[in-house]
Formats: structure tokens, C-alpha cells, sequence
């Protein structure tokens, strides 16, 4: 398994919401890739047609905020983004993104300085962010070991199937 | 360890002690989604290898956002909550009898003082107005408490409101979190829980009260919670459907930060395109010209909404080239306005009542923006788009500026169009 993320950036500001991020005339569909057509098309109409796979998109302060819809994250991923950096997140954007497994990395002095067009490398391993456009490299915040297991085990959905399938053996 | 509310409600729904900023395995009293949030809830449930619900009267489906259903898609989408509720025997009700899921939950007495309530909506934190952990998650998270009947929370940090002072009548639920919001910002109270008391919440009616539990979401909130009192009491006894066990903060509990609000001489406020924060005092704010405005939604859906929008709209009229589109949250509250009479001031004022339905609020349907048009909404949130066009512009306001404005067709403060008797009689109701 690779520990390496490599792609552009996509620069935004404070408190980016769901609403734009996938506005909620689209919300009669749960396909991501569906979805990812429109994806942060409110504040950005060409970002679909413009983002590359593996791309990223970094943004600053409560990335997430608004709906609890899981919709929002699945749009990030069938637009092709491979990850978020942001300074912050919203708690209900930040669950559903561990959920469909969307990596984010929190990192607020990295989200500060990436710039759109910016080539970003991450190591996941070592929980560094690199800029090498501008030869910056950044430590992200680790999750809790809570979080690192649920990412470990697949996330929500094997966790719960496992703890499922342990509860019919126990029976 | 002296504890906050919501620490209290997460301690009694635990096996161990847990400790602010732990994460830690709590059992869910109510489960729930919506139309829009149901399919993928499903689609989860299946992977989990998931087959039945841990508790089919403790979890439910209630289609709100598209429905009636706006197109094929939309209807398509509700049809397969529909089909799942029925296969689980889970709750669930038709439109006609079901409502904007926030109104109606609590009226119906599934949301109850103690409890740890989960739905696969962000306004689920509303139910915080009944002492409830009640707070908003995505379709997976929901799925798995479907399933297993327990969810993980970290026991947040709590940041105490407490609401002062003595409410004029043109001070609503509604002026109350806008001041709060534009105090702590949209990120104020990210990952905390808000928990509102003060003297001035001792005569605040309940549907004031579920307005500012509602918006805990749009300060970062998980929860916005009330502590119990009679009036909470009284309302939850009367409707609830099961037992419960109300919760309380511990005397000495310890808190992240502390606010006070002074309602005493609180002035009618509005939040201005684009952000929940950005709050002004009407008088301050230029007289924006209006295209629409919207009386409705889980904040502001209410009974006392509807009936201080109809008190002040009687005998007057829509302002030409205005549409006013009032839709009661519930079904409960729009049988209570027509036999009030209140429907009937409305049409008189030429205005239009809708039935039940988050619709406008999100952007769904009945009463999407065009480009440049700007609207008074009674909703909660002003997001870029949130109501139609990305060009279109939303200004957050009570009931009752939102009516003054409907009747002069631009943003106006309610005391500009009623006379300090109007607002001296809105306090005995």
C-alpha cells in the first residue's frame, strides 16, 4: 500500500459549506460520480472540468460546515480529489469523510500557505505535507487511535460488519 | 466529577466514566433520517451485513425535503425509504401526516428530556429544546446506529449561554441565537456542545426555544441543549411516547467558556447574505429592496411563528410584487391555524400557504431564487445558493420581520408597522 499522495492544489477560503461544496438540487442522487460533476460548482462553475485525478483541495477554517449530508464528501472523491487539507473541519463533514473513506489532514499551517496550482506530496505514513512548489514541509495533526483504528479496519462500514458478525458468533 | 448536561446524558448512556475529550460507545435512544438521506443510509445498513434495526420504534424514516416529491428522481428516492421503513416495520408516515421532521418529531413526543437522539440531519441538534442529546450525523454514521443501536461521541466541551434580562415582545427565539451567532461566529462553538439557561428562558415559550436549539449547528455546535424546567417538562409529558428521565448539569459543572446575553434592549436583528454570523440590528442595516419571503422551515415553522407572522399580516397586504410563501412545519400546526383563522389572513394578505416541506429552505422546491432576487427567509442558514441561484441573496430574520418586510417589500423592522400594544398583546400568547 502506497503512503504517498501526490496532486495540485485547489485553493479556497474560511468556512467552505456544503452547500457548495454539492448544492442540494443535486441531492435526488447518491452516485458519486454523478455527484462529483458539481462538485463546489457555486463558488467555483468550472472546477469539475478543470480538476485533474489526484488533485486536492485545501481550504482554511470549518471546511464542511452546514448539511450532514455524506452526499458532500462522495462529491470530493467523484470529482477525483484525493484528499482535503484544511486548517479545520466541521465535526459532521469530518465523521462522514472518515466514513466514505475521504482522507483529511488538518493542518492549519499548511493550509495557509498552499496556494492553487501548488504540487502537494503527503506522506501518510510520516504525517508530513510537503509543498515542493514552494520547498515547505508541514506535520499534520494525528487523529485520535480511536480514529486511526476505525481508518485502519476500513472504517465504519467493515467496523460495524465485523462487530456484527462477532455479536452472531457470541449468539 | 461535577458534569455539564450534556456530559450527564453521555455518562447515563455509557458502560464507563467518560471524561471531556474521550471518545467513547453510547446507546441511542431515536434513530432517524429523511428522503434525502435515506438511500445512502440503506446502502451502508446492506454493507454492514446489517438485517434488521435494533429497535424498529426507535428508529424512523420521515420523508421532508423533496416531498411532496418534486420530480421522477426525487419521487424515486423516497420511494426506497418508504420501502425500507415498511420491510423494518420502522416508523414512518406519509405526507398529509408526517411534517418537517424537527417539528415533528417533538411534537409527537419521540424526542425526550435524557435521551441521545441521532439523525442523519444536521438540525437534528432542534431536540436539544426537550433536554435531549439531540444531534445531527451522515447516512453511514446513522446506518450503523440502525444497526447496532449505539453510536461513538466524544464528550465535548461545553460553552454555557445564558440568556438575561426582561424579553420585549418583538424579541423572538429567533433575535435571541442570531445575537449569540453574531457574537461567537460560525465556528464559536465547533465541536462543543452550546447549553442555554438564564432567567429570560424561564416565560420563553417552547417553539422560541426549539428556534435556538436549532441553530447550535450553525455556530459548529453538536448540540445545543436546554436545561430542563416546567415549561419543558410540561410540553414533553403531555406528548411523549415512551418513558423518560430528564438530566441535569451538575451544580459545578465546569465550562469551556461562559456568555451572557442581555435581552432587555435587544433589538429585532437579521443575519446578511452570505453567513449566519454576519448579524445586524435591522434599524442599522440599509432598507434592502425584497423579491420574496419565506415563513416556514424547522426553525421558524412553528405554531407561535405562524401565528405572530398572521397577527401582523391581518388587515394588511402583501406588498406588490412581493410572493410571501408561508409553509406550517407541521400538520399539527397548520389544522391549528386554520381553525385560529391564520390561513385565511394569509390568503386575504395574498399570500401563499404550502403544505408541510423543507423544500425552499434547501433549495429543493416552492420558491427557488432567480438570479439577483433577494429573499427574507425564516430558515436558518444563507450559505451561497442555499435557496437557488448562486446570484440570489438571502437575509436570515424572525417571523416577524419577515412579515413587516412582506407588507412594505423591503427589509423592515416589525416596530415600523405595529404599535407597542401588537407586541404587549404577542407576550400574553
Amino acid at each position: 500500500m502506497s503512503h504517498t499522495i501526490k496532486g495540485k492544489a485547489w485553493a479556497y477560503g474560511n468556512h467552505i459549506d456544503t452547500d457548495v461544496i454539492i448544492p442540494a438540487r443535486y441531492l435526488t442522487s447518491s452516485n458519486e460520480k454523478e455527484l462529483g460533476k458539481h462538485c463546489m460548482e457555486d463558488i467555483d462553475v468550472d472546477f469539475y472540468k478543470r480538476v485533474n485525478s489526484g488533485d486536492m483541495i485545501v481550504a482554511k477554517e470549518n471546511f464542511g460546515c452546514g448539511s450532514s449530508r455524506e452526499h458532500a464528501p462522495l462529491a470530493i472523491k467523484g470529482a477525483g480529489c484525493s484528499c482535503v487539507i484544511a486548517a479545520s473541519f466541521a465535526r459532521i463533514f469530518f465523521r462522514n469523510a472518515i466514513n466514505v473513506g475521504l482522507p483529511i489532514f488538518e493542518c492549519p499551517e499548511a493550509a495557509d500557505s498552499i496556494e492553487t496550482g501548488d504540487e502537494i506530496e503527503i506522506n501518510t505514513e510520516t504525517g508530513t505535507i510537503e509543498n515542493r512548489t514552494k520547498g515547505k514541509v508541514f506535520s499534520v495533526t494525528p487523529f485520535s487511535p480511536f480514529l486511526q483504528e476505525l481508518i485502519e479496519r476500513g472504517g465504519l462500514v467493515p467496523y460495524v460488519k465485523e462487530q456484527l458478525r462477532s455479536e452472531r458468533v457470541e449468539k | 466529577m461535577a458534569r455539564t448536561l450534556v456530559s450527564t446524558i453521555i455518562a447515563a448512556h455509557s458502560t464507563g466514566s467518560p471524561q471531556e475529550g474521550e471518545i467513547c460507545k453510547v446507546r441511542v435512544d431515536f434513530a432517524f433520517a429523511n428522503d434525502i438521506t435515506t438511500p445512502p443510509a440503506i446502502q451502508s445498513f446492506k454493507a454492514m451485513g446489517a438485517e434488521k434495526v435494533f429497535d424498529p420504534l426507535r428508529c424512523a424514516v420521515l420523508p421532508d425535503h423533496f416531498t411532496p416529491n418534486k420530480d421522477i428522481a426525487s419521487a424515486e428516492q423516497a420511494k426506497k425509504g418508504k420501502e425500507f421503513a415498511q420491510s423494518q416495520k420502522m416508523l414512518y408516515w406519509e405526507v398529509g401526516r408526517v411534517g418537517v421532521e424537527h417539528a415533528f418529531l417533538p411534537e409527537q413526543g419521540y424526542i425526550l428530556p435524557g435521551d441521545i437522539v441521532t439523525g442523519a440531519d444536521s438540525h437534528t441538534c432542534t431536540g436539544g429544546a426537550l433536554g435531549a442529546l439531540s444531534t445531527g450525523m451522515g447516512s453511514t454514521d446513522l446506518a450503523a446506529v440502525w444497526a447496532l443501536g449505539e453510536t461513538w461521541l466524544r464528550v465535548p466541551p461545553t460553552l454555557r449561554v445564558d440568556f438575561v434580562g426582561e424579553r420585549p415582545g418583538w424579541v423572538t427565539g429567533k433575535d435571541m441565537i442570531l445575537a449569540l451567532l453574531g457574537r461567537i461566529g460560525v465556528q464559536g462553538a465547533r465541536y462543543m456542545a452550546l447549553e442555554f439557561g438564564g432567567e429570560a428562558l424561564s416565560c420563553l415559550p417552547m417553539d422560541d426555544r426549539f428556534t435556538i436549539a436549532n441553530m447550535a449547528v450553525e455556530a459548529g455546535g453538536k448540540a445545543g441543549i436546554f436545561v430542563p424546567d416546567q415549561t419543558m417538562l410540561e410540553y414533553a409529558s403531555k406528548r411523549a411516547s415512551r418513558r423518560f428521565t430528564p438530566l441535569y448539569p451538575h451544580a459545578q459543572a465546569s465550562y469551556l467558556r461562559r456568555e451572557t446575553i442581555d435581552v432587555t434592549n435587544m433589538e429585532p436583528v437579521v443575519a446578511l447574505p452570505h453567513s449566519p454570523d454576519n448579524v445586524k440590528a435591522v434599524r442599522a442595516c440599509r432598507p434592502f429592496h425584497i423579491h420574496q419571503v419565506f415563513i416556514g422551515s424547522c426553525t421558524n415553522g412553528r405554531f407561535r411563528d405562524i401565528e405572530m407572522a398572521a397577527l401582523l399580516l391581518e388587515g394588511k397586504k402583501v406588498a406588490d410584487n412581493v410572493r410571501c410563501i408561508v409553509i406550517p412545519a407541521s400538520y399539527e400546526v397548520y389544522n391549528q391555524a386554520l381553525e385560529k383563522g391564520y390561513i385565511k389572513i394569509f390568503a386575504d394578505a395574498g399570500a401563499v400557504v404550502c403544505t408541510p416541506t423543507c423544500g425552499p429552505c434547501l433549495g429543493g422546491h416552492m420558491g427557488i431564487l432567480a438570479n439577483g432576487e433577494r429573499c427574507i427567509s425564516t430558515s436558518n442558514r444563507n450559505f451561497v445558493g442555499r435557496m437557488g441561484h448562486s446570484k440570489s441573496e438571502l437575509i436570515l430574520a424572525s417571523p416577524l420581520v419577515a412579515a413587516a418586510s412582506a407588507v412594505t417589500g423591503k427589509l423592515t423592522d416589525p416596530r415600523d408597522i405595529a404599535t407597542h400594544e401588537f407586541f404587549t398583546r404577542l407576550e400574553g400568547k
